[in-house]
């Protein structure tokens, strides 16, 4: 909270006198309404934890993929931080790099995208990312959509057929263009054929870089609980309604839908519910908004994916919901202690 | 009456400081649809200029003798002579880029480019300032497709105005951009930009 405030006068007092950024030496003024409480945490810190709470995803990508997958991650990155210093310079503004939000852009982004996919590719979709996805609408708080998705979202409407052209596990090397393989997702959807649940589990299935392993995204996860980074609402939420709604369908029809915990375990559910629907800037405030946004999500994702035509629809069903994040945030403002309803 | 002076403002004006799309946000519908190459934007461009010179013409020489009440009826069937006009030219001598264009040609009719001159400009000055006007707009209008177009299909398809820029083997082609998303992230960053400038500008001044 305090953060933000401090952020906002920055960037205020950076508008204000033109391109001098940070040349005085007094501080911005803080204003928050009490009661006040004073934190360790603060922007860098929550960030940090969050990339480390994405390495064994990377890891495991890794594991798998080889190095084109730790190339992907890295030329993310690197694309990402580099668009986020571009920017600032340009508009004049301090920089924000060392907070870390750039980086796990860059990780996510990478994450979403199947191990195949073009370094050039990986590139447009990081300075999308962050240049439309983030600064366009002032930079980290002011964001509307989860940068990372709506870099994704890009690459998938503009590469249409790179971003959906898989491999399979343990393919090494560069030369991976011989080898396609179908996803989990789409050879439920097109084929009407299962994968086992361990195997999506621990991740030996063709996917996205982030897709393979449900264990290590839990583990990421669990360490941002842990810490008091997300809460336990929007990850749950998330996944149980699309439990829920998965489970309906395959209660009504066992044959044609699958299970629950396939829904759950395959495509990008997993990575969506931790570090997607959880992210700070662009999930509601407020305890109901938060239950409402996650079990919309995933109702949403549920429908797409059994009824859309694309096999797989966390990152719509999160962009979507995004885009209402304030309208939830009014419409479930808690009461002021001691306000009678007029 | 009006000086040479202000005859060519009326002109300049609709070229950058009134320009029809990235101004006053009018005419959007063809500038967003029509825009997926270089091509259809300058025919579109072209076409609505015709048809808005014409009809600013026609309305300022009527202005007089047009009551009111039905004033706008009155412009808009005006409108739409010009435009059938221009699209039987368009399908008698560029039947491809006719085809491309598709109902948005008849469409013009509905453009509020075209309405917005008549109404508030030929309606109320002499014939020689109404079709410098309307000349300034159109030309505003065309810059504009073109350019969006040129953006389009560069990014969207590799080319230029039909000759290959970019060779598929060293560029992979966006296909958004020639889909209507395109159309929408490309206008809205054009208006971006030009904002930015138009205020660096008024702020170094």
């Amino acid at each position: 909270m305090m953060d933000k405030t401090r952020q906002v006068g920055e960037e205020s007092k950076a508008g204000a006198r033109g391109s001098t950024p940070g040349g005085s030496g007094d501080g911005p003024l803080i204003v928050s309404s009490s009661p006040h409480l004073l934190t360790a945490d603060n922007i860098p810190k929550i960030m940090h934890s969050v990339v480390a709470a994405l390495l064994p995803a990377c890891a495991v990508s890794i594991y798998f993929f080889g190095i084109r997958a730790l190339l992907l991650i890295a030329v993310s990155v690197a694309a990402c931080i580099a668009t986020e210093r571009a920017i600032q310079r340009f508009l004049g503004k301090p920089s924000t790099i060392a907070d870390g939000s750039a980086i796990i852009t860059g990780i996510l982004l990478a994450l979403t995208l199947p191990p195949s996919f073009p370094l050039l590719g990986a590139v447009l979709g990081s300075v999308f990312a962050i240049a439309i996805g983030k600064h366009i609408f002032g930079g980290l708080g002011y964001n509307i959509f989860n940068p990372a998705l709506l870099g994704r979202a890009f690459l998938q409407a503009a590469y249409p057929v790179l971003i959906t052209t898989w491999v399979e596990p343990f393919t090494r090397g560069f030369d991976v263009d011989a080898i396609a393989a179908a996803t989990p997702l789409a050879l439920m959807k097109f084929e009407g054929q299962m994968t086992p649940h361990l195997d999506l589990l621990f991740g030996n299935i063709s996917g996205s870089l982030g897709e393979t392993s449900a264990v290590a995204i839990i583990i990421g996860g669990l360490y941002l609980r842990y810490k008091g980074y997300i809460n336990w609402k929007l990850p749950l939420g998330y996944l149980g309604s699309m439990a829920f709604f998965g489970g309906i369908f395959w209660l009504m029809n066992p044959s044609r839908y699958p299970d629950p915990l396939f829904h759950v375990l395959a495509g990008g559910a997993m990575l969506g519910a931790w570090f997607m629907v959880t992210d700070m800037v662009t999930s509601p405030t407020t305890p109901k908004g938060q239950w409402i946004f996650a079990i919309a999500a995933g109702a949403i994702a549920v429908i797409i994916r059994l009824f859309g035509g694309l096999p797989e629809g966390v990152m719509y069903s999160i962009l979507l919901l995004n885009s209402v994040v304030p309208l939830i945030n009014r419409w479930t403002r808690p009461k002021v202690f001691g306000e009678v309803s007029s | 009456m009006t000086s040479q002076r202000t005859l060519f403002q009326e002109f300049k004006k609709g070229i950058w400081a009134e320009n029809p799309v990235i101004k006053m946000l009018l005419g959007m519908c063809p500038a967003l649809a029509v825009t997926n190459s270089a091509v259809n934007g300058l025919a579109m461009g072209l076409a609505s200029t015709f048809v808005v010179i014409c009809s600013s013409a026609i309305v300022s020489i009527i202005r007089r003798f047009v009551p009111g009440g039905v004033r706008i009826p009155t412009y808009i069937i005006i409108i739409a002579g010009f435009v059938t006009l221009a699209d039987l030219f368009l399908r008698a001598y560029f039947p491809v880029i006719s085809k491309a264009l598709g109902p948005y040609v008849p469409l013009i009719v509905v453009n509020c480019m075209i309405m917005g001159r008549a109404e508030f400009f030929a309606s109320k000055h002499p014939v020689v300032p109404s079709i410098l006007d309307a000349l300034g707009t159109g030309t505003g209008f065309v810059w504009v497709l073109v350019v969006l177009g040129s953006i389009r299909e560069i990014l969207g398809s590799g080319s230029i105005f039909g000759v290959t820029l970019l060779s598929e083997r060293i560029y992979t082609p966006w296909v958004v951009m020639i889909l209507p998303a395109g159309a929408f992230l490309s206008l809205g960053l054009l208006i971006a930009l030009i904002n930015y400038l138009t205020q660096r500008r008024q702020g170094a001044h």
